[in-house]
């Protein structure tokens, strides 16, 4: 068995590995000979002495396939499918994945290729957005991924140290939000961090992310940055007037 | 207003824009017709190709940017604000196909490449240069990616209709062998050394 010198990390994938052995033996892609390029495939595979399980796993379902088309191919023929030959060549889809997986290889290496901004090319850098702190017209409506990525920071703040403690409290996403519409009241705006301060606990936090996630919904308050990626501003969606106060039980909020 | 007077002030909103700035923003500040600004941009570029500037006018993500010429990166790079970030392959890849075929869900990015996808999706996510997109509509509701206007602004891009074109599997198979898939199938049958 020939001794190739490949180390599977230089390979994306089992596509890419496949890849090399056909351009090395400069196979026909469109008829590969499954039996050669399979015990090529396993004999590179045999010769790795410590495999990356995660990698692994990819590889093996990869020699799995190729032993199932080989072995496909070695069935007889049903004759009455002649006709169809094409649809039925067991390697159709190979094929077919090789070739599609071929061409975003290659146009991605175009592509790292092009002129790249901060790399290549410099553009002017912009003045500190925070200058446009007042203007309400350069919001934009806040994405969820950004929303999530707000999440992140704030439970990151009230990480819980490791005690077990087994403790009954009623938190009430009902009075949250309607603590939530007291601290809008009058304001133009608040930060969503402020929503957050005074050292919550987890609980709290997504007791108070729920909340806001439910006046977003009665469409009571608006989430807006003032730059992509800013920092995530609370705005009253409506006039909130002193005495008002949502009758909300939890449970037709559906939670309890 | 006179071209001549126009000129030199669409390169200064160009100048002073956060970002590339787009034609109809320039129209609407200037209170005239998209025509006119894309005269003087017209103006603007023929006058940086006459006298060229350590600058250049490059239409991107829809609008138009002064970037510094390509020929000065290594200087200024040595100038370091920010160290450029550097793709990986896989980040590359898998970067491509969304570019091409989005929207696009993981397990379709995965198919393609063969192999795990989660972490350089994450990384892309990151980075800013893919978002969700939505959710698809079958079962599990995988979300779907696309790419975003940093995506555009960072390779210098007008749109996605500007990408580089796909090249078809060309240089592994002569052009001919095309047509006929299957010809010589039945002689492969015979080598059946299964291991």
């Amino acid at each position: 068995m020939d001794n190739y010198a490949i180390q599977l990390e230089n390979f994306e994938g089992p596509l890419d590995l496949l890849l090399h052995l056909i351009k090395k033996n400069e196979m026909d892609v469109y008829d590969i000979p499954m039996a050669e390029i399979t015990r090529q495939y396993l004999s590179i595979l045999d010769a790795m002495k410590s495999l990356n399980l995660d990698m692994a796993g990819e590889f093996l379902l990869m020699a799995a396939t190729l032993l199932h088309i080989k072995s496909k191919m070695l069935l007889p023929k049903i004759v009455e499918d002649e006709l169809e030959e094409e649809e039925d060549d067991p390697r159709a889809e190979l094929v077919r994945r090789l070739l599609e997986y071929q061409k975003y290889k290659e146009v991605s290496l175009t592509l790292e290729s092009k002129p790249q901004l901060g790399r290549d090319l410099f553009a002017r850098v912009s003045a500190e957005p925070e200058v446009l702190e007042n203007a309400e017209a350069g919001f934009v409506s806040v994405g969820l991924f950004d929303l999530v990525e707000a999440l992140k920071g704030v439970m990151k703040e009230s990480s819980e140290p490791l005690v077990h403690q087994v403790d009954m409290e009623h938190l009430s996403v009902t009075d949250r939000i309607n603590a939530i519409l007291s601290q809008l009241q009058g304001q133009e705006s608040i930060a969503f961090t402020d929503l957050f301060t005074g050292g919550l606990k987890r609980s709290e936090v997504i007791v108070t992310f729920l909340a806001l996630l439910e006046l977003v919904k009665l469409r009571m308050v608006r989430f807006m940055q003032n730059v992509r990626y800013g920092s995530i501003w609370v705005f009253p969606a409506v006039a909130i007037e002193e005495s008002e106060e949502l009758d909300l039980g939890d449970d037709s909020l559906g939670y309890s | 207003m006179d071209i001549h007077e126009l000129t030199p002030l669409v390169e200064a909103l160009i100048f002073a824009a956060d970002g590339p700035i787009k034609v109809e923003r320039m129209a609407e500040a200037l209170d005239l017709e998209q025509a006119e600004i894309c005269a003087a941009i017209e103006a603007l570029e023929a006058d940086y190709e006459e006298h060229p500037r350590g600058f250049f006018m490059q239409e991107v993500s829809g609008g138009y940017q002064l970037r510094t010429r390509p020929e000065y990166a290594d200087y200024l790079r040595k100038l370091g604000q920010s160290r450029p970030f550097k793709f990986s392959r896989p980040a590359l890849e898998s970067l491509s196909i969304i570019a091409y075929r989005q929207p696009v869900t993981r397990s379709e990015i995965e198919y393609l490449r063969g192999v795990d996808s989660g972490s350089v999706v994450k990384t892309l996510l990151e980075k800013r240069l893919i978002r969700i997109l939505g959710k698809k509509d079958v079962p599990g509701k995988p979300m779907i990616y696309g790419t975003t206007k940093e995506f555009l602004e960072l390779f210098g891009l007008s749109d996605l209709s500007s990408l580089p074109t796909l090249r078809e599997f060309s240089d592994l198979v002569p052009e001919e062998e095309n047509g006929e898939f299957m010809a010589s199938m039945p002689l492969l049958v015979e080598e059946g050394d299964v291991e």
